[in-house]
């Protein structure tokens, strides 16, 4: 592809907290080696999308080539792969750190190491990178880089005295990192006369080009007109173009052993080159895949109907989309009895979950109401079956029932040890079974617990910033399926069984949650011309009891001096107002009110 | 030539209300003589626009009128007058506050054809009125009142307030009662409605202060309709009752969307399908009109199914509702066919009264209006 060689090639990736200013350090970086001019950069180059942008996270990984030229003289490439910065998505963070020989490690300089960070560290290590740390924001008042050096040496245990201080929103000591990445990342390793050997570590649908792989190649040599296999589905393609990421995709005659680069084939699906999977010579096969291969399985699922007004169609569609570029978002058609035709949908977790939601609503500019989410409960029948249940709705009669697990998870929370109390109230309200607590340091911990999944979804997160000021931090990965004391709770309004609003809780959290759901409603649900009862109840008892008072009163002030104007503005706002609303029997429903079933009181 | 209504805007008082976000100001009374000026050359800025209209009504509105002296009332109706054709002129209005009145007001009311008062008495209680800034007491009012029959203003009208804080049943039918008996012609009821940014919209979210439940608010407005119809008062617009023939002429041609012009501080007009209004702040009133330019801040087109909505939404403040016959004419659609789907859904639901020639609210649909004006919007 160049005539410059492997020994200089340098593949790293870039770990950081969420706002410890990853992408901003992308951005300098690819400003410093001159590939954009900086007047041409839209800030955060590699953040692409928007909802990437406004949230500060990173959602696909990326990957882009800089041309650097180092103070020895040589010309070195340098291929940044960047790491989507979520628990959520902690599979193609492995993957994409397996692209890579050394990943910098960005921490804050005032607020240190955090649980996410140190996830990512490890996953790094795992992999066997060598890790670079830096420190970022040094020109923050509160900065106190010698204190995270220390820091850094005594929880991850790595050499931090030469790390670079840097401040990449300013622009500070950005050619210390390069030179750090030309020294301590070690040159690519690899066979170019081996059989192919190339791990995909993205993937994205081009509606021109079709699927677009993004690869690490380890061994072998990959160019146009070859037949490449998948390893995973065994699936062959033509090549039709190979090349490398710059400011634009430029194709180049091959990729070698050591380089990163895309691959184009033909391919009509992601899922048919998936994350982690293995390319090889279709002609001349490698005996072993590169480890670490795993299907993504959704932990979460949620109901997503049309709104008012929306079509069933057009969500469909815009789904179906949105997977073309995202194979962890799966979906199926489901009906509702109070919502009509939609979705059940699988997410990686929480975040994804929202960011789906989001991007429905605002790419697609589609109404949507979205169920409250669930987790995969397992339930073993008096009859001897085994269900998998993802839809509350699904769950056999209780009577019907022998018993029921549901998903585990070990979470690790990182905490300033003021907070340690507050943690494990929250963990314990949410029937978390402690593990124990390691001192990271003298005024910090990190708390292990075990909790149910369907306890950490609904709102854990939240709940666990604003009991720690923002200062703690989750981890958290599924441990297996354990037997469960857990019910259905349903939601009665005006009478009526709205199935949008059940839930599976624990028998024991089942009266506190019907009530705080009910009185939630009472608050959303507008008030009719009638009044309307809410009633939470598990089978056929009523467990909680709210009433949405009838409206007696719904008139505007008088018109004074012909101000008609102002007068239609708040009918306007009124008029806004209602149509977000689903019509459940004889009441509307704002949409806002399916979100309060997501919510807990314990904040 | 064509009829109109028109508005003067009088933006000064005494002391603010706690209640109130009309465009007035206390403590500027430095401006009025300037003001007064300004508004003299607005009125002529309008001479031409206006020479296919006759005036029909005149209100002087605030703010409060009557708190400014009476000089300048007369100027500015004199020049009125002199800049338009007011030969069919029937009814010209003025807002006036209790205990702003002297003798020397009313001759020039009086000489400037002054023919129909409306008084600010809100509640007759006197600590309901301290406590929403008022600055007057009943005794004021019933002052007032002597001094308006003595110079033969024999179309008065009161305001009155319901739902105010700690406001009782009572104290609304002991002042209907009172007005009743002594035999106002025109009295308007209104449900008070919190306005953002006023001192007691704060007040009532920070919890300092509460308000009558609202059954019990709904209660003060339908015995108010009880007491005054049944001592002879016609109830003809929501907030209206008056005596036979004493309906405010002015305010027909609001309810009814015919052209009107508002002309003073954050004054709006309807004219030629076109709505607009005024600067709300002196500076850039004063500056336009130095430029010998029009003082409009802003203006909104209405379009013939914008149009249509606000004819009923305004229309149908009115008792009696709305004649078919004169809304197919005027839009020369059919108002069945138009509005159907809703129409039936709120004769259905009880809060409309449909025969073949006018839709009407219910008592019910009085009660909650709004729901049925969100509905008619385009």
């Amino acid at each position: 592809m160049s005539n410059i060689k492997s020994s200089n090639i340098r593949n790293f990736s870039i770990i950081a907290h969420i706002d410890h200013g990853k992408s901003t350090l992308a951005d300098r970086l690819i400003e410093k080696t001159g590939l954009l001019a900086s007047r041409q950069m839209q800030e955060q180059v590699l953040d692409s999308m928007d909802l990437e942008r406004e949230r500060g996270i990173t959602i696909k990984l990326k990957n882009v080539r800089l041309n650097y030229k180092a103070k020895d003289g040589e010309e070195y490439i340098l291929n940044l792969i960047d790491t989507p910065g979520h628990v959520d998505f902690n599979y193609e963070v492995s993957r994409s750190l397996a692209a890579c020989e050394g990943a910098l490690l960005i921490v804050d300089a005032s607020q240190g190491i955090e649980a996410q960070t140190l996830a990512n560290v490890y996953l790094a290590l795992e992999q066997d990178l060598e890790i670079i740390p830096i420190i970022n924001k040094i020109d923050l008042p509160s900065a106190r880089p010698e204190e995270v050096k220390r820091e850094i040496e005594d929880i991850i245990g790595i050499e931090a005295e030469d790390a670079p201080l840097i401040s990449a929103k300013e622009g500070l000591n950005i050619d210390d990192v390069l030179e750090a990445i030309v020294k301590k990342v070690p040159a690519p390793k690899g066979d170019k006369n081996a059989p192919l050997k190339a791990l995909i570590f993205d993937s994205y649908y081009d509606s021109y080009k079709g699927v677009v792989a993004y690869i690490r190649v380890f061994d072998g040599v990959l160019k146009p007109g070859m037949q490449i296999r998948m390893m995973a589905t065994n699936k062959h393609y033509e090549v039709t173009e190979v090349g490398v990421t710059t400011s634009k995709q430029e194709p180049v005659d091959k990729l070698e052993a050591g380089d990163v680069g895309y691959v184009i084939a033909n391919i009509k699906n992601v899922k048919d080159a998936q994350v982690g999977d293995t390319i090889t010579d279709h002609n001349n096969p490698t005996a072993i895949p590169l480890p670490g291969y795993k299907e993504v399985v959704p932990m979460v699922y949620c109901g997503i109907y049309p709104a008012e007004g929306e079509d069933f169609n057009t969500v469909r569609d815009a789904l179906e989309k949105l997977q073309v570029n995202d194979a962890s978002l799966i979906f199926e058609p489901e009906t509702s009895a109070a919502l009509g035709f939609g979705f059940r949908c699988g997410f990686l977790g929480l975040l994804h979950m929202e960011i789906i939601q989001e991007r429905l609503e605002r790419e697609f500019d589609l109404n949507i109401v979205t169920t409250a989410p669930s987790v995969i409960y397992k339930v073993k029948t008096k009859s001897g079956e085994e269900l998998s249940i993802q839809n509350p709705t699904n769950l056999p009669k209780e009577t019907e029932i022998e018993y029921m697990e549901e998903p585990i998870v070990t979470a690790t929370i990182m905490t300033p040890t003021d907070y340690v109390g507050a943690v494990m109230e929250l963990c314990q309200n949410r029937r978390g079974v402690f593990i124990n607590m390691e001192y990271l340091e003298e005024t910090r911990v990190n708390l292990h617990y075990e909790l149910p999944l369907n306890e950490v979804i609904y709102d854990f997160f939240d709940a666990l910033k604003s009991k720690t000021r923002g200062y703690a931090s989750l981890d958290y990965e599924l441990k297996g399926y354990q037997q469960s004391d857990l019910v259905k709770l349903d939601i009665l309004i005006n009478g009526e069984l709205v199935d949008a609003f059940s839930i599976i809780v624990h028998r024991e959290k089942a009266y506190e949650r019907g009530r705080s759901i009910a009185e939630r409603l009472k608050e959303e649900i507008p008030r009719h011309q009638f009044a309307i009862p809410i009633q939470a109840v598990i089978g056929s008892k009523v467990i909680a009891r709210e009433t949405v008072r009838a409206l007696r009163k719904d008139v505007l002030a008088k018109c004074y001096g012909g101000d008609i104007t102002r007068k239609k503005k708040l009918l306007e706002r009124q008029k806004e107002g209602k149509k977000r609303m689903r019509q459940i029997g004889s009441v509307e429903v704002p949409q806002e009110a399916f979100l309060a079933v997501l919510k807990y009181d314990d904040k | 030539m064509k009829d109109l209504g028109l508005y003067i805007h009088i933006p000064f008082c005494r002391s603010k209300c706690y209640y109130c976000d009309f465009v007035s100001f206390s403590g500027k009374e430095t401006k009025i003589d300037e003001y007064t000026s300004f508004l003299l050359k607005e009125i002529e800025l309008y001479k031409d626009i206006l020479d296919e209209y006759r005036l029909k009504t005149i209100f002087i509105g605030g703010g409060t009128p009557s708190y400014i002296e009476g000089k300048y009332i007369g100027r500015i109706l004199d020049k009125i007058y002199k800049s338009y054709d007011a030969g069919g002129l029937e009814e010209v209005t003025i807002e006036v506050n209790p205990g702003t009145l002297d003798e020397e007001k009313l001759k020039i009311y009086r000489e400037y054809g002054i023919n129909r008062v409306s008084i600010g008495v809100q509640t007759l209680n006197d600590n309901l009125l301290k406590a929403i800034g008022r600055t007057h007491t009943s005794l004021d009012f019933y002052n007032s009142l002597e001094l308006l029959r003595k110079f033969g203003i024999n179309n008065i009208n009161a305001d009155l307030i319901f739902g105010l804080p700690d406001q009782t049943l009572e104290d609304c039918e002991e002042a209907l009662e009172k007005l009743a008996h002594l035999e106002i012609e025109h009295i308007s009821y209104y449900s008070l409605i919190l306005e953002e940014r006023t001192l007691m919209d704060k007040w009532y979210n920070e919890g300092k202060i509460e308000l009558p439940h609202e059954d019990e608010e709904r209660k003060m407005y339908h015995r108010g309709i009880e007491i005054l119809t049944s001592r002879g008062y016609s109830h003809y617009e929501i907030s209206n009752f008056s005596k036979k023939g004493f309906e405010c002429k002015h305010n027909l041609f609001y309810w009814k969307l015919k052209p009107y012009i508002g002309l003073g501080l954050a004054a709006h007009s309807n004219i030629h399908k076109k709505r607009f209004w005024n600067y709300n702040n002196f500076e850039d009133y004063y500056n336009s009109l130095k430029r010998d330019s029009f003082p409009i801040d802003g203006n909104e087109d209405i379009d013939h199914k914008m149009e249509m909505a606000e004819y009923l939404i305004m229309g149908l403040r009115l008792i009696e509702g709305i004649n078919k016959k004169d809304f197919n004419e005027r839009f020369n659609v059919d108002v069945d066919s138009i509005y159907k789907d809703v129409l039936n859904k709120y004769r259905e639901q009880g809060l409309l009264y449909i025969d073949d020639q006018w839709i009407r609210f219910t008592k019910k649909g009085l009660d909650l209006s709004n729901i049925v004006y969100v509905d008619l919007l385009p």
